[in-house]
Formats: structure tokens, C-alpha cells, sequence
């Protein structure tokens, strides 16, 4: 479709609306907007964003497409119940700042939401227009749509009204997702509020996590510069635990609650021979060196190094496998594989991030799974070695799990392994803070409202979910600050 | 919260000695402990330094590095009253410091700067010191005064005799610890190699003994694994479950592998800095 044959579409459909007589017949034949990309050929060479963002025009027709249910079935797929088809009707009218209010009601960070929740298995999953189609991927675009008005209103945005002082302080440790929402939360509420973050730079692992191609900087840079605005105050370099305790926080800082948020940060290696070999990284390691420390340009201004790889393989399924897989891409490898045990349909990473791989000409190798990794004289990895699975019989989650097939043991020369399985809970909290209660993951324990089992500590995000999305650490951080609130107003003075 | 350098002087060939703004590190530090810093901005390498000696009093710490690569090398040209952008910490497991009734404690090199806090500690709780301090040379003599000064006895060692005794570290230290009776514990700190030699000499003579290990590190709080060691076979992280392990436990030949990863892009970004470095030289 051109954009000329869009416009006529657009406006015709409008005059129809005007006339009363839209029928939902027209709504589902207004085709589902693609959203425009980079060419896979020329984002493999660069870090900049994949998705361009949609036109006015394609905006306005994505949410023509939306049937406004009674029921909204998609508000309850979304873990902040955004009133969805209240924003998208305002889109579809063209009314951009009054969608974007409506968003901001229930999420703070829609340019980030918008770009990076799983749409699929959220909001989008249950869409009446989707379920019509019997096809996720024919929903309503509803991450999309909230990501162009994030976009439009992002310049000129002003901060949201702070209330008087409370004369309370309130600690924000860890300045991820959950994070900046529990700060601005609190902060509204008219408490003196402090992030303090163990990195130089605030964010989380939406800055040194999430590539740049898929999230770019400026956007995590601009939220932390309206908590900025709104006057809390952001120390970096700070370590919870090593440079003053919670304990220390409360007792001798005078703060008089302190909102844990600090991720999930352990990564989890599998446990076979040679992943201690030169070579052999962390995605959290090899993501952080090429995010936060920029190794894509080490010698034209970066100190920090990557190893310079030509064959790649990246273990896992997830969103961090997928992004460490597109990063080798861009750091300039010529081969990159992606070992998965299951299938494609059991893979937790984003549909839409497992495509742009697949275009960006990653090789999955799926129904296998690394057994050794194989190193030279120099202990550096040479090989890989891998055993192939088939699919055995459904387990109780009705999924079929896979089994080994004895006797496939094969090779993929490689000179670079990325292991990106998930990440357990880091310990550092735990030994230093004895009066929190941990299960037996290393997640701490939190009620409902997010209240862990010390007095005036509360606690949200990957620390207690275990690897989560960005999504529920935001609600979480949501749901802290407004039991902070409660619990402050409701002490003595 | 930039870090300013309240004084720094050049202790000798390449080796460097400051004391620098960190009240509350100062404060929270403890012996064995580390810092992660960063010059400028966020394109500058994080290195690990450990803290030799602070002052809560005054909120300042020493660090002692050596000029080996391009970040020491930017840290060694800043002067007095210039500040460093990022320092976190102080990180890793502080030392367990107990009486052993006596110790030996061997710096090689740049390591008699992390080995001086811990050593004192020890003899303040109440362990009979033995120090052995290893160099190339004479002009690369460091912390002399300050080690016989808390220790009960002090041995001296050059590699090539140009001062004290001619001798590699382990020969004065298979002495002392075949001495009746032998040292209850063994701290060694210096170079990766110098280290798996001394541990098996104590391993020889069955001296527990703690090693302090210098990997590379990026974030210094376990979250990326970049700094990991094989520990009796198993993967251990240096800036949490470290920096000190169990000397007689460690991988070393893989752990010197480990470290050599980066060589040719650590020379590559060295030998820019130092042309750059040249270059503003000439135009002044
Ligand atoms: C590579 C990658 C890709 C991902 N992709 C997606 C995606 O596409 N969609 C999605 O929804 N989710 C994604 N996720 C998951 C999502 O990023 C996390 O669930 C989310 O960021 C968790 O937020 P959080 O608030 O718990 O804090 P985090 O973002 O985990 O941040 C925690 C912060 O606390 C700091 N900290 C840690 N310890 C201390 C301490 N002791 N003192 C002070 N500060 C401390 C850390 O430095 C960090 O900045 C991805 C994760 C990764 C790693
Ligand atoms: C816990 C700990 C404490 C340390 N304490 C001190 C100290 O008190 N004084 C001191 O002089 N040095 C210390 N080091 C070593 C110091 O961190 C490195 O010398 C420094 O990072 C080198 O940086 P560069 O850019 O100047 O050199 P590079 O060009 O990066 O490297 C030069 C050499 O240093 C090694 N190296 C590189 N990066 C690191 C790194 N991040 N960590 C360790 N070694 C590295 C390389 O293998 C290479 O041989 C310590 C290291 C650790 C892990
Ligand atoms: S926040 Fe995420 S789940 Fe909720 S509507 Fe937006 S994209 Fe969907
Ligand atoms: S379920 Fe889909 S069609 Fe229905 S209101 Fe929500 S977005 Fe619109
Ligand atoms: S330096 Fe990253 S885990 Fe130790």
C-alpha cells in the first residue's frame, strides 16, 4: 500500500464514521499496518533502531481497526490495565496528547512499553480482532500505536505536578524499570527521594541489557532526566550493601523507606565442560562491554574491548539470546548460530525479535543442545559440541518436552560462545540485609503490596519475580510506591 | 560526584601512589577491599584498584596502581586537584582477619600495595608478622618503611641483587615455612604466576594459604561473570566471592589464559593514548 492509497482509505473510512455507518465489516478489512524497518541488509552494519515507528496515516488506520468491546478483553491481558480502547479510539480521531494522558494514567514509560512488552502473550493475545483472524499477529497493533504517541509527545512533555514536601525520605536502590516508576511514584507524593544506582549510569538493564537497535538510549535518558525535573535526586556509583547497608539507610541516614529493585543480575552458566574457556561469555557480560561500554566503537573512543568474533553461537531462546545473537551480527561476525533445545513455538523471546534475527541471517539451530565446550592449547573455544533432541510425549503442562537422541553428539566450529539461560538472583542484598526473607530462588518475599518482611522495606521488579519484563517491574514499582504513600500518611508524625 | 585527587606522588618507575576523595568508601572500606573507577566519561574503561590504606576522618583513600596499559597510564598523567568522573565501592569480600598465632605474608611487585592493609590487620590482631616483598629492582622498591614497620620481620628480595638479597620470592618463603614451628596462614599478593608458584611452595610445607586475585572485571558486582576463576573445578566470581580464595584451590594456568584475552586490543588502545599523549605534547 502506498501512502497515497492509505490517506484515501483513511478518509474515507472517517467519512463513513461521520455518516454512521462504519460496520465492523470495514474495520476488519482495513489491512493490519506493517510497521516500516530498516532493510536487514543495512541493519546488520549498524546499532541504530530496527523498527522506524509508524505514520500518522498508518497510525490512524491501525486503530480504525480496533471494535471498541464492551468487555475489553485486552485491558485484561495488560499487567497495568492501560485503558486500550480508550487511547486507540483517540488515536483513531487523531487526538495524540489526550491518548498519550490516557496511557500515562497507568504506565510511565510507554515510548519503552511500547518497544519492548510482549505483546503477543499480553495485551495483544486476547484481542477480539486477533481471536477473529485466529492469528495473534492480525491484532490490533496496540504496542505499536502506544509507541507512536510516546514518540509524538516526547519533546515538550512536561513533568508530572509534585505535592508539597512531606518532610519524609524515601531510598530507590537499583534505577531499572521498577526502579524510576517507585521514584516518580513517591516523588508525586511529595516525599524527598533518592535512586541510588551501583552503575555510572542510571536505567538499568534498559541501558546496559537492551540494544540500542531495539531500544534506543535517548528515550531511557530522557525518563531519567524528567525524574531529574521533578527534583529526585540520582547518586550513581552507589552499592547497596558495600557502600552503606539498608540498615545504615534507615537508622543512620534518616531514610524512612527504601524500595529494593535491584534485577536479577547473577548469570546462570550451564554447567559442561569449558565455559571457562577464553571466549566464552555471559550475555550480560558480552551485551554490557558492547551497550554501556560502547566496545562497538573500541579505537574511536571506547576503552572497553569485545573479543572480535567470526563465528558466533549464542545458547537460549529468550529476548537476551536473540539480542546478543544480533549484536554479534553487528560487531561484525560473519556466522552466528542460535542453539535452542526446544522448538520456535516454545521460544520466550519476542515473535517479532526472533524474525528480525531470522532476517538478520542468524542460523537457529533448533531441538539441540550444547554438552562441551571445546578449546586449543591456548584455552581458547575452537568448538562447540552439541547433542540433538526429538519431542517426547506431552508433559502435565501439555507441552512435549524434548528428549536427547543418543549417539548425535556433532560439532559447530566456533570461536565465540555466548550463554544467555536466564539469571539467578544477586546475593549481595541477602548477605548483607539479615532481617529480609529470601525463598529458596533468592527472590525476596513481598505481600501483595509489594511490602517485604522488614519494617518499611518494599521490594518489586526481577529481585522478586525472577526474570520478568519490564511491564511487571513498572507495575510492581507502581503498586510500592502506592503502599509507601499509605503507609507514610498513615504514621504518626 | 566527581572524586577529587587530594594528593599523588610517583612512588617510582611506572608505579604511582594518590589519595583521593571517597568519604563514604572511606568510611565502609575494610582490608582486602576494592574500588571500581572510570576517568572520564562513559566511554572509559572500569578498573579494579584495591583500597591501600583510607582515612575516614578526612573521607579520603589511597590507591597504588602501576602504569601497564591506557587506563593506568590516564590515571598517572592526572595531577593533583583533577578529579575522576566514577568510583564505586568499596567491593568484594574483605579479608578474614584472625589471630593464626603467626603469618607470613609475601608481596610481589605492586602487590605489597593491596598486601600492606591486610597485613597490618593481621598484626594488630595480635598474628606475628614474616613479610617477604619481591621486586625486579632496586628502583622499583615500594612500601619498604611502611611493611617494617608492622612487621616482626621483614626479607627483602630483588630479581637481579641491585638491592637486598638476590632471589625470587619463593626461596626466602620455603625458608619460613620451614621454620618449627611453621606459619598458621600464608597471604600472598603480586602476579598471576607469582602467585601459583608460592602457593606450591606452601602447598609443599601444607600452609593454608589466601591469594588475592587481579582478573579482569567490567561491573565488580557479580552481574556479569566476566571476572570468573575455576575454583576446585568450579566457576567462581572474583568480585563477589573474592577477591581472595583458597590459593591451593585456584586454576592458575587457566586464570593467566583468561587474562591474555585482550592483549592485542589493550595494546591497540595503550598505543593510541600514547600517541595522542605525544601529540598534545607537541602542540603546547
Ligand atoms: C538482554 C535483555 C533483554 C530483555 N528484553 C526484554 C524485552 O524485550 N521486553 C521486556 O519486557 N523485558 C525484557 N528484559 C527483561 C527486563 O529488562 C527486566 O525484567 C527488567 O528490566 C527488570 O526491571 P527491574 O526494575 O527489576 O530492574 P533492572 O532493570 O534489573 O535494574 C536493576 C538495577 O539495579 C542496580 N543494582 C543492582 N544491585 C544494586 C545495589 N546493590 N545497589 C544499587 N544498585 C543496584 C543495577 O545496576 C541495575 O541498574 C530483557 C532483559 C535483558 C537482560
Ligand atoms: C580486585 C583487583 C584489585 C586490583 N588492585 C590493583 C592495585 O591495587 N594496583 C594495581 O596497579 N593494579 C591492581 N589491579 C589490576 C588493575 O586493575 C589493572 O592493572 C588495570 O585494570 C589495567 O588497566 P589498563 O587499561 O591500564 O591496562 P590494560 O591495557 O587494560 O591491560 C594491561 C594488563 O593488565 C591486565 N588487565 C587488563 N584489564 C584488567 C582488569 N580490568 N583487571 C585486572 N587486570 C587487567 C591485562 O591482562 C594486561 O596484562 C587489580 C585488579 C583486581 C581485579
Ligand atoms: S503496557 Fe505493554 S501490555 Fe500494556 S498495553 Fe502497553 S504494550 Fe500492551
Ligand atoms: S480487544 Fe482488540 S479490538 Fe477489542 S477493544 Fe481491545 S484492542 Fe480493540
Ligand atoms: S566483574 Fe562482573 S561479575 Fe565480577
Amino acid at each position: 500500500m502506498t501512502h497515497e492509497q492509505r490517506q484515501e482509505l483513511l478518509e474515507s473510512l472517517l467519512a463513513k464514521q461521520k455518516a454512521g455507518a462504519l460496520k465492523p465489516r470495514d474495520r476488519f478489512d482495513i489491512p493490519p499496518q506493517d510497521m516500516p524497518e530498516q532493510d536487514a541488509a543495512v541493519r546488520r552494519r549498524n546499532v541504530h533502531e530496527v523498527a522506524l515507528g509508524y505514520t500518522e496515516t498508518q497510525a490512524r488506520l491501525e486503530a480504525m481497526r480496533c471494535l471498541q468491546c464492551k468487555t475489553a478483553p485486552c485491558v485484561r491481558g495488560c499487567p497495568v490495565r492501560i485503558r486500550i480502547p480508550d487511547f486507540v479510539a483517540a488515536i483513531a480521531e487523531g487526538q495524540y496528547g489526550r491518548a498519550l494522558d490516557i496511557i500515562k494514567e497507568n504506565s510511565l514509560l510507554p515510548a519503552v512499553c511500547g518497544r519492548v512488552c510482549p505483546q503477543e502473550v499480553q495485551c495483544q493475545e486476547t484481542c477480539t480482532v486477533g481471536l477473529r483472524f485466529k492469528d495473534v499477529s492480525k491484532a490490533v497493533s496496540i504496542g505499536r500505536l502506544e509507541r507512536f504517541v510516546a514518540d509524538l509527545g516526547h519533546n515538550g512533555a512536561a513533568a508530572p505536578a509534585v505535592a508539597p514536601p512531606t518532610g519524609k525520605k524515601i531510598a530507590i536502590v537499583g534505577s531499572g524499570p521498577g526502579g524510576i516508576v517507585a521514584a516518580a511514584d513517591t516523588r508525586r507524593a511529595g516525599h524527598d527521594v533518592t535512586v541510588f544506582e551501583a552503575f555510572h549510569k542510571p536505567g538499568g538493564v534498559m541501558v546496559y541489557g537492551i540494544p540500542e537497535f531495539r531500544l534506543p538510549k535517548a528515550i531511557v535518558h530522557d525518563e531519567i532526566e524528567t525524574l531529574k525535573t521533578m527534583g529526585v535526586r540520582i547518586v550513581p556509583n552507589f552499592i547497596v550493601g558495600r557502600t552503606r547497608t539498608i540498615e545504615q539507610l534507615m537508622t543512620e541516614d534518616g531514610f524512612d523507606a527504601v524500595y529494593i529493585g535491584v534485577g536479577a543480575g547473577l548469570p546462570s552458566f550451564m554447567g559442561i565442560e569449558g565455559e571457562s574457556l577464553v571466549g566464552v561469555y555471559s550475555a550480560n557480560e558480552y551485551l554490557t562491554r558492547a551497550n554501556l561500554m560502547k566496545a562497538y566503537s573500541f579505537g574511536s573512543g571506547a576503552d572497553t574491548p569485545i573479543a572480535v568474533s567470526r563465528r558466533v553461537a549464542v545458547v537460549g531462546g529468550g529476548n537476551v539470546a536473540m539480542d546478543a545473537a544480533r549484536t554479534a551480527v553487528r560487531l561484525g561476525a560473519e556466522k552466528v548460530y542460535l542453539i535452542y533445545r526446544r522448538t520456535e513455538k516454545e521460544m520466550p523471546a519476542r515473535v517479532e525479535e526472533v524474525h528480525h534475527a531470522q532476517q538478520e541471517g542468524i542460523e537457529f539451530h533448533l531441538l539441540q543442545s550444547p554438552i562441551r565446550i571445546v578449546g586449543d592449547e591456548n584455552s581458547r573455544a575452537t568448538a562447540i559440541e552439541c547433542l540433538r533432541y526429538e519431542l517426547g510425549e506431552p508433559d502435565d503442562s501439555g507441552r512435549r518436552r524434548p528428549v536427547a537422541i543418543a549417539g548425535s553428539e556433532f560439532r559447530i566450529d566456533i570461536d565465540t560462545v555466548i550463554i544467555a539461560i536466564g539469571n539467578q538472583a544477586n546475593p549481595l542484598i541477602r548477605q548483607t540485609t539479615l532481617s529480609l526473607e529470601f525463598n529458596k530462588w533468592g527472590n525476596l518475599v513481598v505481600d501483595e503490596n509489594c511490602r517485604t518482611t522488614m519494617p518499611g522495606v518494599y521490594a518489586g521488579g526481577d529481585i522478586v519475580l525472577g526474570a520478568a519484563t519490564v511491564i511487571l517491574a513498572m507495575g510492581q514499582g507502581r503498586i510500592a510506591a502506592a503502599a509507601i504513600n499509605s503507609d507514610l500518611a498513615d504514621e504518626p508524625q | 560526584m566527581a572524586h577529587r585527587i587530594a594528593g599523588k606522588k610517583e612512588l617510582g618507575p611506572d608505579v604511582f601512589w594518590a589519595r583521593i576523595e571517597a568519604p563514604l568508601i572511606a568510611k565502609a572500606r575494610q582490608p582486602g577491599q576494592f574500588i571500581i573507577l572510570s576517568i572520564n566519561n562513559d566511554y572509559s574503561e572500569r578498573i579494579p584498584l584495591t583500597i591501600a590504606g583510607a582515612d575516614p576522618s578526612d573521607g579520603t583513600i589511597e590507591l597504588i596502581w602501576q602504569r601497564v596499559g591506557k587506563t593506568t597510564a590516564e590515571l598517572a598523567d592526572l595531577a593533583e586537584g583533577d578529579e575522576i568522573a566514577n568510583i564505586s565501592g568499596p567491593l568484594g569480600t574483605p579479608t578474614h582477619i584472625a589471630n593464626f598465632a603467626s603469618v607470613i605474608c609475601v608481596g610481589g611487585g605492586i602487590g605489597a600495595a593491596p598486601l600492606l592493609p591486610i597485613a597490618t590487620a593481621l598484626k594488630s590482631a595480635g598474628n606475628r608478622v614474616v613479610s617477604i616483598l619481591g621486586f625486579r629492582s632496586k628502583d622499583r622498591l615500594i612500601l619498604e618503611e611502611e611493611f617494617a614497620r608492622i612487621s616482626d620481620e621483614l626479607i627483602v628480595t630483588t630479581d637481579d641483587g641491585s638491592y637486598a638479597r638476590k632471589a625470587l620470592v619463593t626461596e626466602p618463603l620455603a625458608e619460613v615455612c620451614g621454620r618449627d614451628p611453621k606459619p598458621g596462614h600464608a597471604f600472598i599478593i603480586g602476579p598471576t604466576i607469582m602467585m601459583k608458584f608460592c602457593c606450591g611452595v606452601t602447598r609443599k610445607f601444607d600452609v593454608p594459604t589466601q591469594v588475592s586475585l587481579n582478573t579482569i572485571m567490567i561491573d565488580g558486582t557479580g552481574m556479569c561473570g566476566g571476572c570468573r576463576v575455576e575454583v576446585d573445578g568450579k566457576p567462581k566470581f572474583v568480585c563477589v566471592d573474592g577477591p581472595e580464595f583458597d590459593g591451593h584451590r585456584v586454576n592458575f594456568d587457566l586464570m593467566i589464559k583468561r587474562m591474555n584475552a585482550y592483549k592485542p586490543q589493550e595494546q591497540q588502545a595503550h598505543e593510541q593514548y600514547e600517541q595522542h599523549r605525544c601529540r598534545i605534547g607537541l602542540d603546547e
